[in-house]
């Protein structure tokens, strides 16, 4: 179990071989990745700014993948995010998850995800032609991790 | 000060991304008034200082508070030593 924040891009098959590595246990690995679009809310973004909360942003990382670990019987689980400036295209977040069948797997995954869109420390501010602007929170993100409660 | 209270506590306030734009500063340290006991009092003492954070402090301002890393509520204690963090909703993700 692992969390990391960085600044540097991650590459999936790397982290994906890394977990399964040496564990025959493992039967199904689940991933998710999070990519920089060049439109939200109806502006063009040419680039974004991510800010964290250095600190609380492990501690609340760990906290989530504790939760997942204690709901789902999963063998590992890993979460990337990166912080800084970053353009449309470029990776922001990773989560893989092993487990020996996929239905864990899955949905250790997704629930990793609802749960930090609405409770690790970090915010987006876009820069688009009409100049910066912080992203706002999205009802949907909670409604998304309403669902696990 | 009063006589027998010669402690100040101390507290570490943080503020990030639209807030520490707005306030103008990502950290401070300031010195608690008596009455100042929990996050609900902070914000309000904090609110006192006018304009800006009279407006972004207001009830009902989708302001998330964390005290020493942890998210914290209105009647979260907070003392001498304690950080406290000032944010928005996050978005990350």
């Amino acid at each position: 179990m692992a969390v990391r924040v960085q600044t540097g891009d991650f590459d999936v098959g790397a982290e994906m071989t890394a977990m399964r590595r040496g564990n025959p246990k493992i039967g199904a690995i689940a991933s998710f990745v999070g990519v920089v679009r060049d439109l939200n809310e109806g502006a063009d973004v040419a680039e974004m700014t991510l800010e964290h909360y250095p600190g609380m942003t492990e501690k609340a990382l760990e906290k989530i993948v504790a939760e997942a670990r204690a709901r789902w019987d999963i063998y590992d689980a890993l979460v990337v995010h990166r912080v800084g400036t970053l353009k449309p295209t470029d990776q922001i977040v990773l989560v893989v998850v092993a487990s020996a069948h996929r239905g864990e797997a899955f949905q250790a995954c997704e629930f990793l995800m609802d749960y930090l869109k609405t409770r690790a420390p970090f915010w987006k501010k876009e820069r688009t032609p009409e100049g910066g602007r912080w992203v706002d929170a999205r009802t949907a993100d909670d409604a998304a991790a309403d669902r696990w409660s | 000060m009063r006589p027998n209270d010669s402690r100040i506590a101390t507290v570490k306030v943080l503020y990030f991304a639209r807030l520490r734009e707005v306030f103008g500063r990502e950290r401070e340290q300031v010195e608690l008034p008596g009455n100042v006991q929990d996050v609900g009092g902070l914000t309000a003492w904090l609110r006192s200082r006018g304009e800006s954070w009279e407006r972004e402090l207001a009830p009902g301002r989708p302001v998330r508070i964390a005290v020493n890393q942890d998210m914290a509520a209105a009647d979260t204690p907070v003392g001498d030593g304690d950080e406290v963090a000032f944010f928005p909703p996050v978005t990350g993700g």
